[in-house]
């Protein structure tokens, strides 16, 4: 089992990476691990590049991952999987959705959407794991639970089983989102297993 | 839980009865949560001064009593802040300042540990969130020991990380609850004031004495080759950074244990003094005549982290990074479906200057819609557009408007309304009346006719107190109503007098409002003509796609025409300002693929 681990969320404002990480932190401590999650709210929050930063090991102290330092990243939006190059090292896993959400300097024309921009990934040992995470939402009935898919894709790569995330969904979600958030969930962890 | 959540489990558990506040970032969530607790009265307040006032008033009767706000709030709340000083109180009095170090989400990064300085009250600073929670217990039982308001700095990194935190015992108030006719106490004129001044020092003098014990401010042993003296979150980035060296760790960030920092500098070779934003523990421990390094190391902007400290100390002792690559920016915008878009697209092209205010419709400064000319603190969007006008004179007719929301106007932008109809200048105040505190995550205010428990309450009638002040010229319009809203707008600022336009229209993530059957707009791309003016409102659902050489005659459109706009109807939140702009027919309301 890992001793420790520095997990980077990242996306848009309002693409759930809050519950997400929520999900996540939760799920880390119900296994027995310390843990630490940062955030931001407010501004920030409306249709910016957000992030959430996920520490848990034996003892956290800080709640910010240091640069260099983040093993996994799960990114909502393809480019805000590149945005935060510099937390990451040869081998960090991605977990990206593959969705893109055009900054207002794209959808107004005034500039471009990079292509390609995951290879700026791979071409430096970072390891890549697309998730097509609004088309399985969309599959499992309700496209909101895209951030719920990419928690079960994170999953896989997490020291604890994934029942423990199952009842952290249980008990976090409202009721008549339960189920769809549990094959939400389901879905993504069978991409990255 | 989060530092927030904590705080508001610890003023619980402390017994507080009576809690108010203003919203802000990083504090909101704290009366928030106290709210849902049993036994527990909470309230917002329509400022950070009215919110202190009224913990004050409930300290005086005796009960445990709770202000929290933003550091900028404390700038509000600082007038009876500095005078509880000399009061003190009856019940446990805390006041929560929570600092945002790089202004994740604020217009400075003031350090409010000045403030305790200042006002002369102790101060606690917790690390994280466990912390918190039995600081604020503490911090209870601290007002009534020593008879005074006691500050908790908390920083975004205490109120938004989440921690473990575990359920503690329930503490009483040892005052009674009751009338203290106390007026040498509590009445602060002159005569009385200079006797309690007094007091003020004395009391200042004990809390030094107990700013010596291990419960406030602890030394950790460990390598004494260099030594740290740190408080609040930047403890956390010290142990990380340097887990073997000694630690002075200073709960109590104000007043400082003289006593117990001179042991712990003759204990290390080297002392270093690590701290967010000033320098306010190493000034202080400078004038104590003890040698000691900060700010020549440490950054005095912004967040620190655990990179930055050892960095700092040790340079070079970190890990190769990886170079950022450069990719389009994301700012933040406002919601597809915001009502303030709207309004900032038509002063976006009446070329007048805008003065703005602290809201949601900040964003209103970003482009494409780029109407936003000045923006300072709460509710001085009105003022400034007064003392504009009266500078410039005839010169600044039709020029200046102010923008306000309905909370910051009840805030503090009602006072500059009154001068401006006193004092008459021909000025045009637009309130955006979306029924919320939008900003801070949808807090009831006195407009929104609820209370902070969605109890039914009184609704401020916005017209009703504009007249009531004296403007003779108060417009309604609506917002989405993107052509209609530019004549008001027009009508308005030619006036030779004051003038109020409301622009009401509800918040887009209102619940009310996200509960509505979805209903999306579509483009009929075939009879987009590439005008670009649905483009120009910024609007998240609304995206352009360039032609490449040819590709125009192949769709049928005329060669010159340069891209056709799309409207994304997943993203679309049905407010239809696109469809009133659209002069050829291209956008319809239909039946979105929702």
């Amino acid at each position: 089992m890992k001793e420790n681990g520095n997990i980077l969320f990242s996306g848009v404002g309002g693409q759930g990476i809050l519950l997400a990480s929520e999900i996540t932190v939760y799920s880390l401590l119900a296994a027995g691990y310390d843990a630490k999650k940062s955030e931001v709210h407010g501004m920030a929050q409306r249709g910016g590049s957000v992030t959430a930063q996920l520490r848990y090991g034996k003892k956290v102290y800080s709640p910010l991952i240091e640069p260099g330092c983040a093993d996994i990243q799960v990114a909502f939006e393809m480019m805000e999987a590149v945005r935060y190059l510099p937390f990451l090292h040869k081998g960090s896993k991605v977990v990206v959705n593959t969705q893109r959400i055009l900054p207002p300097s794209v959808a107004t024309g005034k500039a471009l959407y990079p292509e390609n921009v995951l290879d700026r990934l791979t071409e430096r040992g970072i390891v890549v794991v697309p998730v097509d995470a609004f088309e399985l939402a969309r599959e499992v009935g309700e496209v909101r639970t895209a951030n719920v898919v990419m928690v079960g894709a994170l999953s896989a790569f997490l020291p604890i089983d994934p029942a423990v995330c199952e009842e952290v969904i249980r008990t976090r979600v409202p009721e008549r989102f339960r189920e769809v958030n549990l094959k939400a969930f389901a879905a993504g962890r069978k991409v990255s297993q | 839980m989060s530092g927030n959540e904590a705080i508001a489990l610890g003023a619980y558990e402390a017994g507080v009865k009576v809690a108010s506040g203003y919203p802000g970032t990083p504090s909101t969530e704290i009366m928030e949560n106290l709210s849902a607790y049993e036994g527990v009265y909470t309230e917002w307040a329509p400022n950070e001064k009215v919110g202190l006032e009224v913990a004050i008033g409930a300290s005086f009767a005796g009960a445990r009593a709770l202000a929290t706000m933003k550091h900028v709030g404390v700038n509000v709340a600082a007038d009876p802040l500095f005078t509880a000083s000399y009061t003190g109180v009856c019940g446990g009095l805390v006041v929560v300042t929570a600092d945002d170090p790089e202004m994740h989400s604020s217009q400075n990064e003031q350090d409010n540990r000045n403030y305790a300085f200042a006002a002369k009250l102790p101060m606690l600073e917790p690390s994280e969130p466990s912390e918190a929670k039995e600081m604020v217990k503490l911090a209870f039982e601290l007002s009534e020991d020593l008879d005074t308001p006691v500050m908790l700095r908390i920083t975004t990194r205490v109120s938004h990380v989440k921690g473990v935190v575990e359920k503690g015992e329930k503490l009483t108030s040892h005052a009674a609850c009751g009338i203290n006719k106390i007026p040498g106490k509590l009445v602060m004129l002159p005569a009385i004031a200079r006797q309690r001044r007094v007091v003020v020092e004395a009391r200042m003098q004990k809390c030094r004495e107990l700013a010596e014990t291990e419960i406030f401010n602890r030394i950790e042993k460990g390598d004494t080759k260099r030594g740290f003296i740190t408080a609040g979150v930047s403890y956390l980035y010290v142990k990380e950074a340097f887990p073997e060296a000694a630690v002075l760790k200073l709960g109590m960030c104000w007043p400082l244990p003289e006593q117990k920092i001179r042991e712990f500098a003759a204990m290390v070779d080297e002392l270093f003094i690590v701290e967010e934003l000033d320098p306010f523990l190493e000034t202080h421990i400078k004038a104590m005549g003890i040698a000691c390094r900060g700010k020549e190391y440490i950054p005095n902007q912004g967040e620190l982290n655990t990179a930055i400290v050892r960095e700092a100390i040790v340079p070079g002792s970190g890990p190769e990074l990886f170079q950022p690559v450069e990719l389009p920016n994301r700012p933040p915008n406002m919601c597809a479906g915001c009502p303030h878009r709207g309004i900032f697209y038509n002063l976006s092209r009446m070329k007048v200057f805008v003065s703005g205010d602290i809201g949601c419709y900040t964003l209103g400064f970003l482009p494409p819609l780029s109407a936003m000319d000045s923006c300072v603190c709460m509710g001085a969007s009105v003022p400034i557009a007064h003392g504009m006008a009266k500078a410039l004179g005839e010169g600044g007719h039709n020029k200046v408007v102010s923008v306000i929301g309905d909370s910051t106007f009840i805030h503090s932008g009602i006072t500059g309304l009154i001068n401006t109809v006193y004092n008459n200048s021909a000025s045009t105040l637009i309130i955006l009346d979306n029924r919320i505190t939008a900003m801070t995550g949808q807090q009831h205010n006195p407009v929104s006719g609820y209370s902070i428990k969605g109890e039914a309450a009184s609704s401020i009638d916005l017209e009703a107190l504009c007249r009531a002040v004296g403007v003779k010229h108060v417009y309604k319009v609506n917002p989405h109503d993107v052509v209609e809203t530019r004549k008001v707008l027009k009508e308005a600022v030619e006036l030779t007098e004051p003038s109020v336009v409301i622009a009401e229209a509800p918040c887009v993530l209102l619940p009310e409002m996200k509960a509505r059957k979805p209903v999306s707009y579509f483009t009929n791309q075939e009879n987009c003509v590439g005008c670009m003016s649905c483009i120009r409102l910024g609007c998240p659902a609304i995206s352009w796609t360039s032609f490449a050489e040819g590709e125009a005659e192949a769709g049928g459109y005329r060669s010159s025409q340069k891209g056709v706009s799309k409207i994304d109807e997943i993203l679309c939140n049905d407010c239809g300002q696109c469809a009133s702009l659209c002069k050829f027919n291209c956008i319809t309301r239909g039946e979105g693929k929702k």
